[in-house]
């Protein structure tokens, strides 16, 4: 029965852009629904067609697609997180009691490198906390990190005494209003972890890790994969990316919010994941599906807006939209 | 079932295949991997949809929409991986989706008593209250078993029932199975043990590449024409029962792992083992010897609480599996499922698994050097894949089992644990992997291959040493692995002062 074998076709991956096509073919549902979005919206939106209107849309999302790349590699290992939200929260309230301290008062440039890089690492210092919870006393993520989902908010109303801190610093806004070439500043820092995230996914020892400990976690131990680092580290990135993603909201409104920031963006993110085909139950990673996903539900809102939809009755056709979609990717798979 | 078709993603797995089977009659249902058995059986049980043909049932044609469906219908299956929950009961998992129920609450003593009545017929006496997880994969099939009986199914359909059986649990099965037949049921019984379908089989049905190309009695087909039949081809060496060709003695010298004394809590009691380079040695012994588990200690998979370990005369207590790759050990777990195979991933991914960390650069995996592993393997193993890339939940059996020996030749080990290599595959890839270990024993690898089969053990290894209750109890060598021996020390054991020193005939 060998002979036959010898004759296997030539590997695929000798191509970075087939490999690129045959991601995209897994989640052609979703690409097709988002088609449909812009093909609906072009004919029956005014105005939909502009730079401004993509520029709008665009800013929106890029928070949630941040955070949806976290997320997508921990539901990949067959976790999930919902802290991001209350991450993006320290992390908001960390960054202008850092660059609004009179200490940096002389050197403004250093108090703003500092709100950029302290509030990041608190938030994945608090990721590797989730990861710990995980991996030593072994609780269930959606137990694990419903701690700091609690917690975490907490911590940030602690820290500013649920006082809103507004603030009016070029320097540090530029993460969220920054436009070069015209392009807001924050859509190109997304794409630049989108395509880090689908590269590592794809192309590193730890993103094929990630897969092999969420697809059979027993059989990647044995066969040497260091299983609690793995989970430490994607929860780890995870809370990165929240403390980004809650630096972009504050830079954005130009104040920040204990209470406000990240509100529900763990369920944004879950619901990103989800249309994009990234199973919940861990082993697959559809790093470019969560981006469509994330823009899918995007597009909901907005067109939902601009049809003058209420939004309580939005809130109901987004969550029938996104069963389907769902739905459609599910039956795909069972082909 | 006549002229069944059925095709996914235009691969024909199914065409023109037909089986009859008559009632109160065993049926072997018998085929090399990938020759279409499994799905012939999805297709009755409702799990597929066929493309083409007719299914008659109980006289009449019936479509089964689902396995529940079959299941109402009076067609028990019994999956070669036991398919029950771990974490509910034992009477649970019998009555699964049929509680006995009043008012809509579960009357659990009545569930109870019926559980350890339907178990007591079979011969098993356990406490049906305990977690069905707690027990060994026999037991589990067992329940499986009972399950199936207690639905009072016309047809009960068992994939490699004994796979995981003991002898005397084998003997317990085909009692069943005889009883079964007393009571007119029919039974398709799927498996590779020749010796099994002549034992219990009325007729049989081979089954090749989609179709079916023998039907008759079991009397009427010996066994090297089934084995042609099954593999379209006459087979060279007829005397031999497995792929093993003897290379002489195993090499002299200083062993190269060695374990002592090994305690593991109540699993192990004193296990001692050792390998020299270039030599199959085999672990036998009975479900629940210790067998599986000394192997993991060895790996680091497991830390045991006393005894020495020892690779190259140095100790070698290894604290993770990825601490013994590194020191050139590979470990195959029997569970090919639920340990091995990463089942959404690629046959590229899961050969190169645990190469990974040596196939990088700063952490970015070679992809034109991984290429080339895998495409050497796949063709030096005869893999059968259409791609690299396809998932290895696609492959059959015999396939998945040939990755998974890839992705530890791939890592070229010193030493390599294979816990019951050839369970659940086809005959010649069984005999294809038998040969394999041969020629790796002779090029210089040491071997440990824990196996449940006794000509496995005779015919493939320089060495045996047999485990009983967690514990060495006899140590076989050359002419000296005979059967009378192996059952002999598996059953009974040795007196102690025969440890470990060599038994003579």
């Amino acid at each position: 029965m060998s002979g036959t074998a010898s004759s296997a076709r030539q590997a695929r991956s000798g191509g970075g852009w087939q490999t690129l096509l045959a991601d995209l073919k897994q989640v052609r549902a979703s690409i097709l629904i988002l088609l449909a979005l812009l093909i609906f919206n072009a004919l029956f939106t005014p105005y939909f067609l502009s730079v401004q209107t993509l520029n709008v849309n665009l800013t929106q999302v890029a928070t949630i697609i941040i955070v949806a790349m976290g997320m997508t590699l921990v539901i990949a290992t067959g976790g999930v997180d919902l802290s991001v939200g209350s991450l993006m929260a320290i992390s908001g309230v960390l960054a202008p009691l850092i660059f609004l301290n009179p200490v940096f008062a002389g050197a403004q440039w250093l108090g703003i490198a500092l709100a950029f890089v302290v509030p990041v690492l608190v938030a994945g210092a608090f990721g590797v906390l989730n990861g710990l919870f995980v991996t030593r006393l072994k609780l269930q993520p959606i137990v694990a990190t419903l701690v700091l989902y609690i917690a975490g908010r907490g911590i940030a109303q602690v820290i500013t005494n649920g006082q809103l801190q507004s603030f009016s610093t070029p320097g540090f806004s530029y993460i969220g209003l920054g436009r070069p070439f015209g392009i807001p500043f924050q859509v190109i820092l997304m794409l630049v972890i989108v395509a880090l995230t689908y590269w590592a996914v794809r192309r590193t020892v730890f993103g094929r890790s990630v897969l092999a400990v969420g697809g059979n976690e027993t059989a990647a131990g044995l066969s040497g994969i260091p299983v609690a680092r793995v989970k430490v580290a994607v929860y780890a990135i995870s809370g990165l990316l929240a403390g980004i993603a809650g630096l972009i909201v504050i830079a954005i409104n130009s104040s920040s919010d204990a209470n406000q920031v990240g509100q529900g963006m763990e369920l944004d993110a879950i619901a990103a994941v989800a249309v994009g085909g990234t199973l919940l139950a861990g082993g697959r990673a559809q790093v470019l599906g969560t981006l469509f996903g994330a823009l899918i539900i995007q597009l909901i809102r907005f067109t939902l807006l601009a049809k003058g939809v209420p939004d309580a009755a939005a809130l109901v056709v987004k969550a029938a939209i996104i069963i389907i979609a769902v739905a459609l990717q599910q039956r795909r798979r069972r082909e | 079932m006549q002229d069944i078709q059925k095709s996914f993603a235009g691969v024909v797995a199914l065409a023109d295949a037909s089986l009859t089977v008559a009632p109160g009659e065993v049926h072997a249902l018998i085929g090399q991997n990938g020759a279409g058995k499994s799905t012939m059986i999805k297709v009755l049980t409702g799990a597929y949809r066929r493309d083409g043909g007719s299914v008659t049932f109980a006289g009449g044609p019936v479509e089964f929409t689902s396995p529940l469906a079959a299941q109402q219908g009076g067609i028990a299956t019994i999956y070669q991986e036991v398919n029950l929950i771990a974490l509910r009961t034992v009477a649970e998992n019998i009555f699964l989706g049929r509680e006995p129920k009043r008012w809509g609450l579960i009357q659990w003593p009545v569930m109870n008593a019926e559980a350890n009545r339907l178990l007591r017929e079979l011969g098993i006496g356990l406490d049906v209250t305990r977690p069905l997880g707690e027990f060994s994969t026999a037991i589990q099939q067992m329940v499986a078993l009972a399950r199936a009986v207690s639905i009072n199914a016309r047809l009960v359909i068992m994939d490699e029932p004994t796979s995981s059986l003991n002898e005397r649990e084998v003997d317990t099965l085909f009692g069943v199975i005889r009883g079964l037949k007393e009571r007119s049921v029919s039974v398709i019984f799927v498996s590779h043990r020749l010796d099994e379908l002549y034992a219990v089989c009325d007729r049989i049905t081979v089954m090749r590449d989609g179709r079916t190309v023998y039907a008759g009695n079991m009397a009427d087909i010996s066994r090297l024409q089934l084995v042609e039949q099954m593999l379209g081809r006459e087979i060279k060496n007829e005397g031999a029962q497995t792929g093993f060709v003897k290379s002489g003695a195993g090499k002299a010298g200083e062993p190269l792992l060695k374990a002592e004394g090994i305690r593991l809590g109540q699993r192990l009691t004193g296990a001692s083992v050792a390998v020299r380079q270039g030599e199959v040695v085999g672990l036998a012994g009975l479900l629940g010897s210790g067998r599986s588990e000394l192997a993991r200690v060895i790996f680091g998979a497991d830390m045991p609480d006393a005894g020495e370990v020892t690779l190259d005369g140095q100790p070698a207590h290894f604290r993770t599996p990825a601490e013994a790759i590194n020191a050139g050990l590979g470990f195959c777990s029997e569970d090919r499922k639920a340990e091995g195979i990463i089942p959404e991933l690629s046959v590229r991914e899961n050969l190169t698994l645990a190469l990974l960390p040596r196939l990088a650069r700063a952490g970015v995996v070679d992809t034109v050097r991984q290429s080339e592993i895998v495409n050497r393997f796949v063709a030096q193993l005869g893999i059968k894949t259409s791609d690299p890339d396809q998932p290895i939940r696609e492959l059959s059996g015999g396939n998945q089992q040939k990755v998974l020996l890839a992705r530890w030749l791939a890592t070229d080990p010193r030493l390599l644990i294979l816990d019951e290599p050839t369970r659940g595959i086809d005959v010649g890839a069984k005999a294809e992997i038998q040969r394999l270990i041969g020629e790796l024993a002779r090029g210089g690898l040491g071997v440990l291959m824990i196996s449940s089969e006794l000509e496995e053990l005779i015919e493939g290894c320089h060495e045996v040493t047999v485990l009983r209750d967690g514990h060495s109890v006899a140590r076989l060598s050359g002419d000296g692995i005979t059967e009378p021996e192996l059952l002999h020390a598996m059953a009974q054991g040795l007196e102690p002062q025969d440890i470990p020193a060599q038994v003579s005939p």
